[in-house]
């Protein structure tokens, strides 16, 4: 979870990622973010995040981000 | 099809009555012969009838389309039915591995579907669309004689709408994220939803499908609702957008009279044109739709309040925007191919560069295929490239301006946001003339001469009166302008134009709009209403 | 609910009632320099009923003076003209009279039997406008409309006229609700002079027969006439130009012929009528002033009395109270359009 945080930070520093569950309906990270999320989660966690995925439920949050990762962790 | 003639106002009042007249159940059969009639008589124009004799009528290319989407779902949907079954029956029995291969088999095979579904949808659209262009591009490589001759070839009305539309349909149903819809002639609905055949918005099965085979009661506030958006896209469209259209032609037609300050005057007549036809259009068609109790994603959310281009692009054709994000931005982007080369830049270009490559990638794709989308040509492709380049400036810039505005303190004060929203408005408008003058190096030289050529006499002079519009006209335009601006600052502010309560005072106004409309529209006798500018696409 | 649909109501009569006014104000009045327009619905006024109806364009509308006509044979006519009235239209005004009253003779003037088609929205507009709605206007629209005209567009007028607004005069709010009379029984008074000159040789044609289109509503409207009981004569305007060509004149000599009813060119009888083109025309030949009307509506007059024993009504107190007022009416304009010219 830190390191996600951790990667969300380096893109908005300003944004609290531990307590924001808005950060698709808000607009707080774009379709870019988005992409450079998924490819650095990719390069952390070895893990890939499918097109079907990125639905703003998924990004909402750090947290559902998250629980993504660790289900398509499981399912590998 | 012109959604302000008057064959297709009667056509939908004869509809709407109908609509509330025949039972609920009936009501969405209604709607699809409805739209099948009018696709069969918007889709065939005579003249092109007696130019291209031997074209299959346009009606097959959607048929075409829809049989396709709807097989492919279907097997799609067998082929995770039957999944699920096996799964279900042998849970207790497969280990996880087997489990995990069975499934990996079950998606190859839907992407086998949804491959050939895809390459057959897009197949029309691309050899109707851009065979001609294709060719036109080898023959200037030719020499006279040996060139190739063109298709006789029509472009069926809507394809690229419709298209987009199925598309999304058979990837949300492979994606597992849309159950796909055994009822045939229900889907042929959501294909040929005639409100939407005229310029979009491109619907999404999944927002579209609860309210178009629901059955609906009259009610009041959908009726109201919807004369109120009907009624205001006519505003702008008759009002506004056809008083500009001839003008617009007339200038972008002669660049020998029309450069300098002129060049500069027609950006911002095709700018406030090409909004009130488009957006108001689409009011039509959503209010259209509201009126039977359909809902239909909003494609506007006041795209000239922007204040970037980027922000721009997520408030004007917001349904095409989407579009290209989820179907080909987001999975370009992380297709493990990309992936790939992500971690190979990154390593070797190092952090920065390395993880730009993806974004930067993918966004030239987009804009590339937004540009080829809008029409067969190179000011088109030229016009998405453009975007794109201003894009990735203005991203790159951002660090920039950030450290600005740490020192000056001036990024919240309205002076400095209106300075952004013109700003945003003239560059989308300047990016824009490749549209206006449909020729690359021609736009290059007639935006030129609007710094080089500076000519603030035409101002004074009486120029502007020349040009088709008469002071009465001035007068008109400058009104609506005014009318336009208030009530999309009132919805900023708001975030509504009427509260639900002001019935009487709603329908007042809208009664005043309608006959402002009448009186001062440009429409009629010696006056040929042009074509909604974005159906051409 | 209740609230809502009184506001319904009250709003829907409003916006009703904007457009009608809007309507009524953007319609041309036609009360100025162009009169043309006005006349066809001034029939409507007509308080008493009429022996003669003319039928036709301006040559009958600018030739034939019915208040003559009344002074000197106590004959009730009117006109029932307008520019380029082609002969449908005329069929189709005719048939609109015959709902009013059953006159004894109904006077065509042929010319428009050269028009075959449609012509030119601005003269439909001049004459349908005016017709007050019925069957015979719907279809007087239909069998009228160029290619680029539709229904609607009569149906709702202010769909044709709505940019007026920003040429609008006095004359639309001062004759928002009454209009001028611009004419006498139909027939449009000029009193000033323009003699006659030289006029273009005229071009030989392809093909003279006049077109099915045409013949068609002729028949219509020999057929009519026989049905109702009402004489029909055709007459040719004295008028030398547009040319009358001499193969036309033939058809017509045998058409006549052929249905029992009388033709009259009254081109070569310019000098029984008495007319001198020198000074009985205002537009140098192509239609009669003051002076030319009254001397061919002696001449028809006695025609009309001669052949279909027309009454005189001249000592009937029922027409005596109208015609005076109209006699009253003629003289006047005659006096404010010499007092004009010699401004």
């Amino acid at each position: 979870m830190d390191d996600l945080i951790k990667i969300l930070k380096e893109l908005h520093p300003e944004v609290d990622f531990e307590s924001c569950t808005t950060l698709i309906d808000d607009k707080i990270l774009d379709s870019f973010d988005i992409v450079t999320v998924i490819s650095e989660i990719n390069e952390e966690f070895d893990v890939v995040i499918p097109a079907e995925e990125i639905v703003p439920e998924n990004f909402n949050s750090a947290k559902a981000l998250y629980a993504l990762i660790k289900k398509i962790e499981d399912e590998d | 099809m012109n959604l302000t003639s008057a064959e297709f106002i009667i056509t939908v009042i004869v509809l709407a009555v109908l609509y509330y007249i025949v039972p609920k159940k009936a009501q969405w059969p209604l709607l699809l012969v409805g739209s099948l009639g009018f696709y069969y008589v918007a889709g065939r124009s005579y003249k092109e009838l007696i130019a291209h004799p031997s074209c299959p009528p346009q009606m097959i290319y959607i048929l075409v389309t829809f049989v396709t989407a709807f097989i492919c779902a279907y097997v799609m949907g067998r082929i995770d039915g039957k999944a699920k079954e096996y799964l279900a029956a042998n849970k207790g029995t497969i280990s996880k591995e087997e489990k995990k291969a069975f499934k990996a088999k079950a998606k190859s095979r839907k992407w086998a579907v949804l491959l050939i579904g895809l390459i057959i949808a897009l197949g029309l659209l691309c050899v109707t669309k851009y065979t001609n262009f294709v060719i036109a591009n080898i023959n200037s490589f030719l020499k006279e004689g040996s060139r190739i001759k063109p298709l006789n070839i029509i472009v069926p009305a809507a394809i690229s709408y419709y298209t987009f539309q199925t598309c999304s349909y058979v990837i949300d149903v492979y994606r597992g994220k849309t159950e796909p819809q055994k009822n045939p002639f229900k889907l042929l609905l959501f294909v040929t939803f005639f409100p939407l055949l005229v310029q979009g918005p491109i619907c999404r099965y999944d927002d579209l499908a609860p309210t178009l085979f629901g059955g609906h009661k009259l009610e009041e506030c959908n009726i109201s609702q919807g004369l109120t958006r009907i009624i205001w896209g006519f505003f702008k469209k008759m009002v506004v957008a056809n008083r500009l259209a001839p003008v617009v032609i007339a200038l972008a037609a002669d660049t020998n009279s029309y450069r300098g300050t002129f060049v500069f005057i027609l950006m911002l007549f095709y700018a406030f044109d090409l909004y009130c036809d488009f957006t108001g259009g689409i009011d039509i068609t959503i209010g259209i739709a509201r009126v039977f109790g359909i809902n239909v994603a909003e494609n506007f959310n006041l795209p000239y309040f922007s204040k970037n281009i980027k922000e721009y692009w997520n408030h004007w054709h917001i349904t095409m925007g989407t579009w290209f994000t989820d179907y080909i931005f987001y999975p370009v982007s992380v297709c493990g191919p990309m992936l790939k080369l992500s971690k190979w830049s990154r390593e070797h270009l190092g952090q920065k560069v390395g993880k730009r490559v993806t974004v930067y990638l993918s966004s030239l794709l987009v804009w590339f295929t937004t540009g080829l989308w809008h029409g067969a040509a190179w000011n088109f492709i030229v016009w998405g490239l453009m975007n794109y380049v201003v894009i990735m400036i203005s991203q790159e810039l951002e660090p920039l301006y950030a450290k600005f505005h740490s020192k000056v303190k001036i990024k919240n004060t309205i002076g400095y946001g209106i300075f952004e929203i013109v700003r945003t408005i003239l560059l989308m408008s300047m990016i824009r003339m490749f549209d206006v003058y449909r020729n690359v190096p021609l736009t290059f030289k007639m935006v030129g001469t609007m710094f080089t050529k500076v000519n603030l006499r035409i101002f004074t002079d009486g120029s502007l009166l020349n040009i088709g519009l008469t002071k009465p006209d001035y007068i008109v335009l400058l009104a609506s302008f005014a009318i336009i601006l208030t009530v999309s600052i009132i919805k900023a502010r708001k975030g509504y134009v009427f509260k639900k309560e002001t019935f009487a005072v709603r329908h007042f106004l809208l009664a005043v709009l309608l006959i402002a409309i009448v009186v001062f529209g440009a429409y009629g006798v010696g006056y040929d209403s042009t074509q909604f500018i974005y159906n051409q696409f | 609910m209740k609230r809502k649909i009184i506001a319904s109501v009250l709003i829907s009569a409003f916006l009703i009632a904007g457009l009608w006014f809007a309507q009524r104000l953007l319609m041309p009045k036609y009360q100025g320099q162009i009169v043309e327009g006005a006349m066809i619905e001034e029939y409507y006024d007509e308080t008493t009923d009429h022996d003669v109806i003319f039928i036709g364009d301006c040559e009958v509308y600018e030739n034939f003076s019915t208040m003559k006509l009344w002074e000197e044979y106590g004959i009730t006519s009117y006109i029932r003209g307008s520019s380029q009235q082609l002969v449908w239209q005329s069929y189709y005004l005719l048939e609109e009279t015959l709902k009013y009253e059953k006159p004894k003779v109904v006077v065509f003037n042929v010319l428009s039997l050269k028009y075959d088609k449609p012509q030119k929205e601005a003269y439909n507009r001049m004459t349908l406008d005016g017709m007050k709605w019925s069957m015979s206007k719907y279809n007087d629209i239909k069998a009228s409309m160029t290619e680029e005209e539709n229904m609607l567009d009569y149906m709702f007028p202010i769909l044709r006229y709505h940019s007026r607004w920003s040429e609008l005069e006095k004359a639309d709010f001062e004759h928002f609700f009454e209009k001028d009379k611009v004419t006498h029984n139909g027939y449009y008074m000029r009193v000033d002079i323009r003699p006659q000159g030289e006029f273009p040789e005229p071009m030989p044609l392809d093909d003279y027969s006049f077109g099915d289109n045409a013949m068609k509503y002729l028949d219509m409207m020999t057929k009519l006439c026989k049905d109702n009981g009402i004489e029909l004569v055709l007459i040719k305007a004295p008028t030398e130009y547009p040319y009358w060509y001499e193969q036309w004149d033939e058809q017509m000599v045998d058409y006549a012929d052929r249905n029992g009813l009388r033709y009259i060119n009254m081109i070569p009888l310019q000098d029984e009528i008495g007319l001198d083109m020198s000074v009985d025309t205002y537009d140098a030949g192509l239609h009669l002033n003051l002076t030319g009307a009254e001397k061919l509506s002696t001449w028809f007059g006695k025609y009309l009395v001669d052949n279909f024993g027309l009454e005189d009504h001249r000592n009937d107190p029922k027409y005596t109270k109208v015609y005076d007022d109209k006699l009253d009416f003629y003289y006047k304009m005659i006096e404010e359009q010499k007092d004009q010219l010699e401004e």
